[in-house]
């Protein structure tokens, strides 16, 4: 567009403002206030002290890593499935797969804690049927079923639209060619799909990793993940600084996944997740 | 090609609609409950719909919500197209690549450290100015402006790249001022991309809960945040029939939607048709 730089500029301009003040401004405060104390004076104490949460990171990390993985395992298949049905199907499990997102997190976790429940209707069935009652609520399984319904979709969509693109040709090609069944999956349409898998791993790790609501909810008061221990810090226990050390801490630690998952996605020029 | 549904696929298909559903329609079905529990069904009854209408908190909280995505959407929208039309004619590639980065620090940091540093700002910026107090509607407008700026400019840009850049020229040529030539050859050509921008910001800001708790003041409350607060104690049937109004209004907006894109897509098809026919 033959436009004056100036006025290219112009409409620019807002957003350029914008985004400093409060995309990038708001990141060098929460290392700001990691680097200094209550009363504003320098100090590492916050940062020394991150060791030990040692414990809590950990198992953030474990859970929220087993929760993607479970999440890939059983997305993959169902993407699978519905690349290959019809339009009609497609769009409409489409709607259906993104329907639930909708539904606020708060309500969907509620519900799913209201089934595991141990008066629950899971329970309540089992009771029914004369079975003995399984404790669910306020374990790690609980929180990791949490973690994969709210965020499922989000591995669900991006394995489906890379799978949808695919060259079926390829397969059949491969097919032709003497491949059986497993040789196609595991030469042509894994490495094809992997694009699909970094996305979705990303996606599903970065909420399930810095949750604090899931846990609470579904793991019970005693058992705290990196993003209870934030949320405390800033709504409870008004240590800004000790959270925004812990928060820098979740931030690199976001950047290392993702920058793993980049290596697989190739170089994208807009390096935009598509949903 | 595209072959039919063999049965085992059916069957897994199935087994994952059940488990994406089965707490949703457990709060369908507990927001018709005759009784307060949320584990025993006795009887059926619309009580606590009645008694949603009559919660003054409630309703206040979903007027606000309401205000608040209305007018964060389309801040949004109007700054990130303008911002999308700005950078898709960035010449430098270097000034591109780092607008771009920027863009996308909302989407890729968690939710809680971008509600965390947004808050530090605000609170840092109250101190400087003697206030201690500012957490409220201006701050959670703010958070919501700048979460919903990435989606709109990555559902602009893509319709920008598609457009042949020569339109507006040619429209100038022929005697459109620039601002002429955006409003009558660029905007009707990315007008998909700005809709699907609005949507998404305003449902994204509809259902925000992790920024919108860092970021808000005790004197706007939004329903997730109201939901959060009354879930920390033991919920009332009433929370669900609000989520289930909630979920068929959406539901009904989807398919609307869908429906539209159908029929949109037809009559492009048939426009295409009928131009290659002639």
């Amino acid at each position: 567009m033959k436009q004056s730089p100036l006025a290219r500029r112009m409409v620019t301009a807002p957003y350029m403002v914008w985004a400093a003040i409060f995309i990038v401004v708001p990141l060098i405060f929460v290392v700001y206030y990691s680097l200094i104390d209550a009363d504003g004076v320098f100090t590492l104490e916050n940062i020394k002290s991150i060791p030990a949460y040692r414990g809590i990171m950990l198992n953030s990390i474990w859970l929220g890593f087993a929760a993607t993985l479970i999440s890939l395992v059983i997305a993959y298949p169902l993407a699978y499935i519905m690349a290959r049905a019809s339009k009609n199907v497609q769009r409409t499990m489409m709607m259906l797969v993104m329907l639930p997102m909708w539904m606020n997190l708060l309500i969907r976790t509620y519900s799913l804690m209201i089934l595991l429940q141990d008066t629950g209707i899971i329970n309540g069935v089992l009771g029914r049927l004369h079975l003995p009652a399984v404790h669910m609520i306020n374990t790690r399984f609980a929180v990791i079923l949490g973690m994969v319904y709210n965020y499922i979709p989000y591995m669900i969509l991006p394995l489906y639209s890379i799978m949808a693109k695919m060259d079926h040709g390829l397969v059949e090609a491969a097919q032709d060619l003497g491949a059986n069944k497993l040789a196609v999956i595991r030469k042509i349409i894994f490495p094809l799909s992997l694009p699909g898998v970094a996305s979705g791993f990303t996606m599903v790790f970065v909420p399930s990793v810095s949750t604090f609501y899931i846990s609470k909810k579904l793991g019970g008061s005693t058992f705290a993940l990196i993003g209870d221990l934030i949320e405390m810090q800033f709504k409870s226990a008004n240590n800004y600084n000790l959270g925004a050390a812990l928060s820098l801490v979740l931030m690199v630690l976001i950047l290392i996944s993702i920058a793993i998952m980049n290596r697989f996605t190739g170089d994208d020029d807009d390096g935009g997740v598509l949903i | 090609m595209k072959n039919k549904l063999s049965i085992p696929s059916k069957l897994y298909i199935a087994l994952i609609l059940i488990f994406l559903y089965a707490p949703i329609l457990v709060m369908i079905v507990f927001s018709f409950n005759g009784s307060t529990s949320t584990s025993v069904i006795q009887g059926f009854s619309t009580r606590w719909y009645k008694s949603l209408l009559h919660d003054e908190g409630t309703m206040k909280a979903l007027v606000n919500t309401l205000i608040l995505a209305v007018s964060s959407s389309l801040i949004a929208t109007a700054m990130g197209t303008a911002a999308a039309v700005g950078i898709n004619t960035m010449r430098s590639k270097w000034l591109k690549r780092t607008t771009m980065s920027v863009t996308n620090i909302p989407m890729m940091n968690p939710e809680i450290v971008t509600g965390i540093s947004m808050m530090l700002l605000f609170v840092f910026a109250g101190a400087l100015i003697g206030k201690t107090d500012v957490l409220g509607f201006w701050t959670m407008l703010i958070a919501h402006i700048t979460f919903n700026l990435p989606y709109v400019i990555l559902s602009v840009l893509p319709k920008l790249r598609q457009m042949d850049p020569h339109l507006p020229e040619a429209a100038m040529d022929l005697g459109c001022t620039p601002l002429q030539a955006f409003f009558k050859v660029t905007l009707p050509s990315i007008s998909t991309g700005i809709v699907s921008g609005l949507m998404m910001s305003f449902t994204l800001s509809l259902d925000d809960f992790v920024i919108s708790y860092f970021t808000q003041g005790p004197t706007f409350e939004t329903l997730p945040i109201r939901i959060f607060s009354m879930t920390k104690k033991r919920v009332k049937p009433d929370m669900y029939a609000l989520s289930t109004v909630i979920f068929v209004t959406i539901l009904l907006l989807l398919v609307l939607l869908n429906i539209t894109q159908i029929r949109g897509e037809k009559r492009e098809r048939n426009k295409l048709g009928k131009g290659g026919a002639a």
